[in-house]
């Protein structure tokens, strides 16, 4: 489909009822639309000129001329983001896998930790000491209950697991052959 | 040097990282001498914003002393003490020839939804925040502000986001002379709002919250009619009541995603993440406005999709309104505001802790823990 009008002012009425007060923006916005500027897409120079890499939105032409250069994309999160940036943020791809990519990093995160012979903290990270100190009964209802739940699931897995081991004998497994329950996870 | 470092949801840790060094030759080198934690930073610090990369440095909120700058810097110069907005702004762009610094076009390369913001997430710019003992500032021509003689740094570090953040909401409730405001949330985003809008002539200003600490606090502040959500049934059928049965002319979500009151919202948006956020506030407010009325939208939501009642916002005829804050736009105004002794920002600052227990701090502000509202922290190169 062809598009062709080339002068909107030659339109019948076309401004009739322009009224520049209409604008929920002012007096916040000095308004301008594009044809009003005299260079839309003016920016400082230079450009900032860096190695590290750099995500960007594929709704924009270009990088801008500054950018952030911390923690740059590494790693199985780092090929998670990668990904994600090959869709626009219009997009669930490209947010959701950013939110996974952020999980693994956690996991990252600490695997990091521990290959620089160093066990995080996690109690003092999450500030616990001031839980204990200005809201203690809460936090160690809360800490009970999350180590109830976490028993519970314990239990009712490995429950779970003795099951499926107990099915394995009736049907006759023995040691040395290898059959379907050795090579798909059950 | 010292920065705060986000090691996965609700970790973070004080750690020794490289300096920053000048990327461009408009950066800056600030030394921090106070630095705050931001509701906002919640969004974060709970792992709700996408591509929060492990290792990141939070902090929007910050002043300090210049250490460095780069050889195209003219407006601030070595040792200058300055405040520096929150956003990143190139002052050339687009829209920054606009007055809207919040949107900035060049400083964001990983998003064009939302301009760049110090140490707030890579989807925001990928930039290291202000709770460390330094920081690069880029565009230090437009951004960084010289803190005028007399001005106590604790006001300061406030006008660089929340009292902004306040003001800006009540300017885009579009407040007339006898309006009736209310405003959701009683945050220090809220606070400010609600004392905000008086400024603009409101009539009568209304806040709704949980935390019983807060709305008292905002009710001596501001001042202003406070009642607590909890206790009061249904809040927009409370609203609705206390309004004559018409409703707020002017509405403001001061409140954002890590909103509480509605089990649904909280589940879907905070637990499961099913939306960008609870928008328990957000709803409230279109269906607490009176027809024809505005609301004006501060609270941080994510870059997803929310569950509001749209349809209402059409059939009442509603105005809504939001935006990052224009900082730089509003610091002339507000600086006299401060200076006259019109606003008095450093009130609701109720805690002051070295840099070191950032852990502690997002704790207990994000647990609402020993009556906090606002904390600020001192790097232990503040006093250099």
């Amino acid at each position: 489909m062809e598009n062709t009008i080339k002068d909107y002012k030659q339109i019948k009425g076309w401004g009739v009822d322009a009224d520049p007060k209409n604008d929920p923006t002012y007096p916040m916005r000095n308004r301008m639309n594009v044809s009003q500027d005299p260079d839309s897409h003016s920016h400082p120079t230079p450009m900032q000129h860096d190695d590290t890499e750099v995500l960007k939105s594929n709704e924009r032409p270009r990088v801008t001329a500054v950018y952030g250069t911390t923690v740059p994309p590494s790693g199985l999160s780092g090929m998670i983001r990668r990904f994600a940036f090959r869709y626009s943020e219009n997009e669930y791809r490209h947010w959701l896998p950013l939110l996974v990519a952020d999980r693994v990093n956690v996991v990252e995160g600490i695997l990091e930790d521990f290959s620089k012979g160093t066990i995080p903290n996690i109690f003092a990270e999450k500030g616990y000491a001031v839980e204990w100190k200005h809201n203690r009964t809460a936090f160690v209802t809360k800490m009970a209950a999350i180590a109830a739940v976490t028993a519970g699931v314990v239990i009712l897995l490995s429950s779970d697991s003795k099951k499926n081991k107990g099915s394995r004998k009736i049907k006759g497994y023995k040691k040395g052959y290898r059959g379907y329950a050795d090579t798909h996870a059950l | 040097m010292l920065a705060m470092e986000y090691r996965g949801p609700k970790r973070v840790r004080a750690v020794q990282k490289p300096m920053p060094e000048i990327k461009h030759p408009q950066d800056a080198i600030v030394r921090v001498t106070r630095t705050c934690i931001c509701g906002s930073d919640l969004h974060l610090y709970n792992g709700n914003v996408p591509d929060t990369r492990v290792g990141s440095t939070f902090g929007h909120e910050f002043v300090g002393v210049v250490e460095e700058v780069g050889p195209d810097v003219t407006k601030i110069k070595v040792g200058d003490q300055v405040l520096v907005p929150f956003n990143v702004a190139c002052g050339e762009c687009h829209f920054c020839k606009q007055n809207m610094f919040g949107n900035c076009h060049e400083s964001n390369s990983m998003a064009t939804a939302v301009g760049a913001i110090f140490g707030y997430s890579h989807t925001a710019g990928g930039f290291d925040g202000g709770q460390a003992e330094y920081a690069r500032v880029p565009y230090a021509n437009v951004g960084p502000t010289v803190i005028p003689a007399g001005m106590d740094p604790d006001d300061a570090v406030l006008l660089t986001d929340v009292v902004p953040t306040g003001y800006q909401a009540a300017e885009m409730a579009g407040i007339q002379q006898g309006d009736t405001v209310l405003v959701f949330g009683a945050g220090p985003v809220g606070i400010m709002a609600a004392r905000c809008a008086w400024l603009f002539g409101a009539g009568r200003v209304i806040v709704l919250d949980n935390v019983d600490y807060r709305l008292e606090f905002v009710r001596d502040y501001a001042p202003c009619e406070v009642y607590n959500f909890d206790e009061i049934g249904d809040p927009v059928l409370f609203i609705k009541k206390i309004t004559d049965w018409m409703g707020a002319d002017c509405v403001i979500d001061a409140v954002g995603a890590e909103a509480s009151g509605d089990p649904m919202q909280t589940i879907t948006g905070r637990k499961l993440l099913l939306q960008a956020g609870s928008a328990t506030a957000l709803h409230w407010a279109i269906n607490s406005a009176k027809k024809g009325g505005v609301v004006s939208v501060v609270g941080v939501y994510g870059p997803t999709d929310n569950l509001v009642p749209i349809g209402n916002m059409m059939n009442k005829g509603l105005t809504m309104r939001g935006n990052q804050t224009s900082v730089k736009r509003l610091l002339p105004r507000l600086i006299d505001h401060v200076m006259n002794g019109t606003l008095n920002p450093k009130a609701i600052i109720t805690h002051r802790i070295p840099l070191e227990e950032v852990a502690d701090g997002y704790r207990m502000f994000s647990a609402k823990l020993d009556n906090c509202i606002k904390t600020v922290m001192i790097p232990p190169s503040a006093n250099k």
